[in-house]
């Protein structure tokens, strides 16, 4: 288990400090896989690096199992760093060690013995695939294949963390999901907690439960990610999922779009359904209900997890009480209902 | 060529690598870890000590930036306390070393600087003291810039020993300059500028093959 109580993390000082990270909050249940989403420049690195004290809080404590780690004197933190892994963006592996030798290193800088180490090494190379690539060296392998050497690595101490720090930003879409795939054996079969950042929402998506969203150093938001996908609470939320479902009227409409409604014109909405609101013909008993026609410019529907969200921007036909009446109808069938705002009917 | 030329030609070329090897040497034995603690001592480095490190590398700018001839002739009592004589092979090796010291310490120091600092980053992550980051990561990884680093010095000295002869320290520069220069004899003039380029390019190939050798990138 990973808790961050009140962490903050200041650079510089005067009037040049850069607040990086504000009063942080933020716990990962064992076995869980907790992901922290956010811009460039939020904080997501910083937080990541607070975990394992590669930076040190300003302010705040850093726990793991219930045990404080930021007291810990230089002996007793590089103990508990054995029992935290981490693979990096750019894998960084030695360029001058062989595949076994760089999963090795971990073992060596403990003081393994030999045997051991090869005991060690040599299973854990077969679990990421490359049993056969033990002896070649890091320029010898694509992208995917030194991420899955550095994820070796990363467990080659046995540790009961993993901390991934952009581990898929520089692969391709198909390799990130290969990876993504490995990272949620390692985590049911060894139990492993996770804590990952990205900016890539398909990465939470496939494999996160929890996520949080970090924006300008501070944990703007936090939730499941079923929900954090169906509904998220924050501006910032709601612009990482439209982007990520690429979901937004189309320009010309939206150069169209009035803030208030006229009597001519129709609201353009978008709507949002999940659970049980997705296997029902809500659209044409919208049509017959409320006699309203619905002109669907948009939609779309996603798995996420073991739910699926559907997602449609639609532009409702009708007078203003029968579009008014028949949003609320909608919003009875706990849709999400979002007014993107009016247009005015072609004549 | 005489046999007695021969001879001559042949003492200054083990001379000049006798005093190339002594200095090269005792040179990366101590600017080895000149340059390392210049590296590790930086700050936001793994053992950053900014007063050490400006220290550290004010006396190595000092070393760096006084001509070897001037170093030559002013070390001279050191010299005489260090081998009890301030003329011959082993006395010109005196100052060669003192000189190579920090020119070695530079280059290993910018072999150092090439490394990605994620190398680092990880092997600190690892749980990795100070001290296993230079033995494990660090010096490895450099392995190639610290032989171009040493090929360089050990060319840089090939020449450097050439103005030994200004103190008795015999070599192939001190024997073109008495024989050749001074004694109007263009064959050993030009005999020992033959023999020091082919020296020169033996070490540079051999530095460029070790190189080569250590590369995995």
């Amino acid at each position: 288990m990973i808790e961050l109580s009140n962490v903050s993390k200041t650079f510089g000082s005067g009037p040049r400090a850069v607040h990086a990270l504000k009063n942080v909050n933020l716990t990962v249940p064992k076995g869980a896989i907790h992901g922290v989403i956010g811009l460039s420049g939020a904080g997501k690195s910083t937080l990541i690096r607070c975990v394992n004290l590669l930076e040190r809080p300003s302010e705040g404590r850093v726990s793991l199992d219930g045990r404080e780690i930021t007291t810990l004197n230089r002996r007793e933190l590089n103990r508990t760093r054995h029992r935290i892994g981490m693979i990096f963006q750019h894998f960084n592996l030695l360029t001058t060690r062989t595949v076994f030798d760089n999963v090795a290193l971990p073992l060596e800088l403990m003081g393994q013995k030999r045997a051991d180490i090869k005991a060690r090494v040599t299973p854990l190379l077969d679990m990421v695939g490359l049993a056969d690539k033990a002896r070649m060296y890091p320029a010898q392998l694509s992208g995917g294949q030194k991420q899955r050497v550095a994820i070796a690595r990363a467990l080659a101490s046995n540790p009961q963390v993993l901390l991934c720090d952009e581990a898929t930003s520089a692969l391709d879409p198909q390799t990130t999901s290969s990876i993504l795939e490995l990272l949620r054996d390692i985590n049911q079969t060894l139990g492993i907690t996770i804590l990952l950042i990205t900016h890539e929402m398909e990465v939470v998506k496939s494999i996160c439960h929890r996520v949080s969203l970090i924006s300008g150093g501070e944990l703007v938001e936090d939730a499941d990610v079923g929900d954090f996908f169906t509904a998220p609470t924050t501006q910032l939320g709601r612009e990482f999922l439209n982007d990520f479902l690429q979901l937004s009227p189309p320009k010309e409409l939206i150069a169209r779009l009035s803030d208030t409604q006229g009597p001519q014109s129709h609201p353009v909405v978008r709507l949002t359904f999940s659970g049980d609101a997705v296997s029902t013909p809500l659209i044409s008993r919208l049509a017959r209900e409320c006699s309203v026609d619905v002109s669907i410019l948009q939609a779309k529907v996603e798995s996420i997890q073991e739910r699926t969200l559907g997602l449609m921007i639609a532009e409702l036909l009708g007078s203003p009480e029968q579009t008014q009446q028949a949003m609320a109808y909608l919003q009875a069938h706990q849709l999400q209902v979002e007014v993107l705002g009016y247009v005015q009917r072609d004549v | 060529m005489s046999s007695a030329m021969f001879d001559l030609v042949l003492q200054a070329t083990l001379d000049t690598l006798y005093m190339v090897a002594v200095s090269g040497v005792i040179a990366t034995l101590l600017g080895l870890p000149l340059g390392v603690l210049l590296y590790v001592t930086r700050p936001r480095q793994i053992l950053a000590m900014p007063v050490l490190n400006q220290v550290l590398s004010l006396v190595t700018n000092i070393g760096r930036s006084i001509p070897f001839i001037i170093l030559m002739v002013a070390i001279i009592p050191f010299t005489r306390m260090l081998v009890g004589t301030s003329i011959g092979i082993n006395a010109a090796s005196v100052p060669l070393t003192i000189a190579a010291i920090p020119f070695v310490a530079r280059l290993i120091e910018g072999a150092l600087n090439e490394i990605s600092p994620g190398l680092v980053e990880s092997a600190q992550a690892m749980g990795a003291t100070p001290w296993q980051i230079i033995c494990k990561v660090l010096i490895p990884e450099a392995r190639g810039g610290i032989i171009t680093g040493l090929t360089i010095t050990v060319v840089t000295l090939v020449s450097y020993s050439a103005m030994a002869g200004a103190v008795g320290g015999g070599g192939l520069g001190d024997l073109g300059i008495r024989y050749g220069y001074n004694r109007f004899n263009p064959t050993i003039m030009l005999i020992t500028v033959v023999v020091l380029v082919v020296m020169v390019q033996g070490f540079q190939s051999l530095g460029d093959y070790l190189v080569r050798k250590s590369d995995r990138k």
